[in-house]
């Protein structure tokens, strides 16, 4: 299982295991989509501490996510995100996007 | 410029050689001792080139994907990813950020992007109904040189 999902209130926490490239987006972005809409969160939190890579299939992933919580009035936060990670975020500009942050 | 060493490698489209395309280049260039953020741009932009085989040159029928990697004189590296895939039409567009020609999906347009700010050089030929090469071109600031 790539992605393991947890919720506390109003909060969706969405851990994201291993690779992130174009072969494993579509079951990572199938599961937490149908997890969002399940239960429709007010922050959706995309934990990035056990990527182990990722390339601009991540970035995809991560602008689709921003746009459900858009719809869903809600807030997103890409957090332990690696410093090779950021690199790749800040092609896309998604840090100026998303709200991202090292460690917590 | 002298090749000091080179590896090749030809494998079908399937979405399943992603992760076995860019850790096997990365693998292969490990013995010039380069840091970590430096293998990691190779992968990223080896990941990227080869998706672009599999989702774009190949869209609707699976083909050979053939990888060339060669080390050079002084920490040069240069890999070659091609197909015998659809080609593009216009190449400069293709490589425009946020481009895509993907209807749906999530696919960002990031790829050449990507290659671009990971790698030094990127060049790209390509011809409509025959393929497209990319070639991507790095200076590893070794640790260590690999000479022998």
């Amino acid at each position: 299982m790539p992605v393991y999902i947890t919720f506390e209130n109003d909060t969706m926490m969405a851990k994201i295991i291993g690779d992130i490239d174009h072969h494993t987006a579509k079951d990572i972005r199938e599961d937490i989509d149908s997890a969002l809409f399940d239960h429709k969160p007010k922050v959706l939190y995309l934990d990035y501490k056990e990527v182990t890579f990722m390339d601009s299939s991540g970035i995809g992933l991560i602008m689709g996510r921003y746009k459900q919580m858009q719809l869903l009035e809600g807030e997103l936060r890409v957090i332990n995100v690696s410093a090779q990670l950021k690199k790749v975020m800040r092609v896309a500009g998604l840090d100026k996007l998303a709200v991202i942050e090292g460690n917590k | 410029m002298k090749c000091i060493n080179e590896m090749s490698l030809t494998f079908p489209s399937k979405s399943s050689n992603e992760g076995f395309a860019r850790v096997s280049v990365s693998a292969f260039f490990s013995q010039l001792d380069p840091t970590v953020d430096e293998l990691a741009d190779v992968k990223t932009a080896v990941s990227e080139a080869v998706t672009n085989c599999i989702i774009h040159a190949y869209k609707d029928r699976i083909g050979l994907v053939y990888i060339n990697a060669r080390i050079f004189e002084g920490g040069k590296i240069r890999i070659k990813i091609r197909d015998k895939g659809c080609g593009i039409a216009d190449v400069a567009q293709a490589m425009e950020p946020m481009f895509t020609s993907c209807q749906g999906g999530e696919r960002a347009g990031l790829g050449f992007a990507v290659m671009q700010s990971f790698m030094d050089k990127v060049t790209v030929i390509s011809r409509v109904g025959k393929g497209t090469t990319v070639t991507l071109s790095k200076t590893i600031k070794s640790r260590g040189m690999a000479d022998d």
